[in-house]
């Protein structure tokens, strides 16, 4: 009898939390339906998603130029001891560019930005909601989706795909550097690799493809959970550990999707 | 003929006003009305749903029953388009300044003039230095709120609710927090604003003395509806008990001090 409530009350409790995940996927989507109008910032007031690209960039240029570097030096060592097993060493130039392209020059950017930039979204708007700046805008007649929010997920959504771009060249050159200095690798070739074996349509597109994707879902995020956040101190950081952990899943996630459908040529 | 018929309408009604949070009652057929061109203030003990009321007024809460309108409009069902239209020619001050924080003091005075209009910034700017000298914090232009005081904080409020000298300003405890000073030079401009630019205020306030000093009508809730109403030398003169109370200052009477609770001694045993 005891032993029955307990799984009933454990199923009750496993349905309540599914509900409640449906319900706030619910309201992320209704709420991003009530974002599009504020894109005309984009036309009218330029200038405030301008402000925030360069605040998110700012955020996260630093930690994307580190990162690439030392991402592209490793892949550099690893591809290399692999290649020169089969004598293939003169396509380092080729893995590297790839793998970097491809999948991590997105996929990481995606997490650094989660983590950097997505985070201080949700903590910014959150607070802004928690000290009553938003409800002060609604009454002077301004709609904070357009003045505040909608800028800041267009920031997010175009700065995305720029870092990733920095990421993977910085990425690449670091690698270049190891490949010819301490490897011994000849430059020349190093290039002539990849600019013969890295397609624009397949590779390049479909990185950019990625990271537009990741931008716009990690901005989508970030401001939602600030939006819905509870208006207290433990509302707003729950919400702020909400969004980098959500964004990073749902990067690796749809990365894998996106991932299967290219590679099938689709 | 009937001259100027819209005049004679008061510039806000409530009439048969319902309101709930959550499940509990917060008003129920409150009624009152804001003439214009008049400083009312609206009294009642803290938790009596003063904030709401200019919430609703405002139309970011929209009542369970009852209608509100504004300058002829119903506002609880005017389109969002409308409802910020409207907005414009209402200034509020929060009770809690609700600055910007990433602005200075300057520019959140000055929010609300590059929002909705297209002056040239030497016209921004000397409005601004207009405003914010009227609450003798010109010298304070360039510090950001997290550097003012809390009575600062609300004089630049102030200043940034009537920045675009709207037809209606709606102040949520105006004096709470300043010196006396302060508190007389703020009641001289919100009547002197109120007089001399022909707006209607709305003060909310818990404090008796300057609500007789500012007001031209006082109404008084308690438990969801208006208890008392009228000029404030009659207030002052009432002898309805609740009326005494609140306008004395007593703690016993009909007016409840405590939020809705158990019994007392129960509550303390834990049961
Ligand atoms: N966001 C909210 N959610 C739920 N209840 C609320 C909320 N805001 C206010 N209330 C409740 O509504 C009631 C009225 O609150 P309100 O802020 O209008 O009071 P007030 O008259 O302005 O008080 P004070 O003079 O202390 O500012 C309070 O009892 C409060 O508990
Ligand atoms: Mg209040």
């Amino acid at each position: 009898m005891d032993q029955d409530w307990r799984i009933v009350s454990r199923i009750r409790h496993i349905g309540r939390r599914v509900l409640d995940g449906v319900a706030r996927l619910g309201r992320a989507v209704v709420f991003l339906v009530r974002l599009v109008p504020g894109f005309s910032v984009m036309a009218t007031r330029a200038s405030l998603v301008v402000q925030q690209i360069y605040m998110t960039g700012v955020l996260t240029l630093v930690i994307v130029l580190v990162s690439g570097a030392f991402v592209g030096m490793i892949l550099a060592l690893q591809g290399y001891n692999t290649l020169v097993r089969y004598d293939a060493q003169s396509s380092l130039g080729l893995l590297v560019a790839l793998s970097l392209v491809r999948e991590l020059g997105p996929v990481l950017t995606a997490l650094l930005f989660a983590g950097r930039a997505g985070s201080a979204m949700t903590a910014e708007i959150g607070l802004m909601k928690a000290t009553e700046q938003l409800a002060g805008m609604e009454m002077m007649a301004v709609d904070p989706l357009k003045r505040v929010v909608a800028p800041r997920f267009l920031a997010g959504w175009v700065a995305v795909p720029l870092l990733a771009a920095i990421f993977s060249a910085v990425g690449i050159l670091a690698a270049y550097v190891v490949a010819v200095s301490d490897l011994g690798l000849d430059g020349g070739v190093f290039w002539a690799q990849m600019q013969s074996g890295v397609s624009f349509t397949n590779d390049i597109l479909g990185g950019v493809i990625k990271s537009v994707v990741f931008g716009l879902v990690i901005g989508w995020i970030a401001v939602f959970e600030g939006y819905d956040a509870r208006p207290t101190s433990e509302g707003v950081s729950r919400a702020t550990t909400r969004t980098v952990v959500t964004s990073s899943l749902a990067v690796l996630g749809l990365d894998f999707i996106m991932t299967a459908f290219m590679l099938r040529g689709l | 003929m009937d001259p100027k018929p819209l005049r004679a309408e008061p510039l806000v009604s409530v009439r048969d006003l319902s309101f709930y949070r959550d499940r509990r009652l917060i008003f129920q057929g409150l009624n009152l009305a804001i003439e214009r061109g008049k400083v009312t203030a609206i009294m009642g003990g803290s938790g009596v749903g003063k904030t709401t009321l200019l919430n609703l007024i405002g139309g970011r809460l929209i009542p369970a029953a009852g209608v509100i309108t504004v300058d002829g409009e119903k506002v609880s069902t005017l389109p969002r388009r409308e409802l910020f239209r409207l907005r414009r020619r209402i200034g509020m001050l929060f009770q809690s300044g609700a600055l910007l924080t990433d602005l200075d003091v300057f520019e959140n005075v000055a929010f609300p003039l590059r929002e909705h209009t297209h002056l040239p910034e030497s016209l921004i700017r000397d409005l601004v230095l207009m405003k914010l000298e009227l609450v003798g914090l010109r010298g304070a232009r360039r510090l950001y709120p997290a550097e003012l005081s809390g009575g600062m904080g609300r004089r630049v409020a102030l200043a940034r609710a009537i920045s675009l000298d709207p037809m209606m300003v709606m102040y949520d405890e105006p004096f709470a927090g300043l010196d006396p000073i302060s508190m007389g030079v703020i009641t001289k401009l919100i009547r002197e604003l109120n007089d001399a630019l022909g707006m209607t205020s709305i003060v909310v306030t818990h404090d008796v003395t300057e609500a007789s000093a500012i007001a031209d009508y006082i109404y008084l809730l308690d438990q969801g509806r208006v208890i008392a109403e009228g000029t404030p030398a009659a207030m002052q003169a009432s002898t309805a008990p609740e009326v005494r109370q609140f306008m004395g200052g007593l703690p016993d009477g009909p007016v409840a001090f405590h939020y809705p609770a158990g019994e007392y001694l129960a509550d303390l045993l834990g049961s």
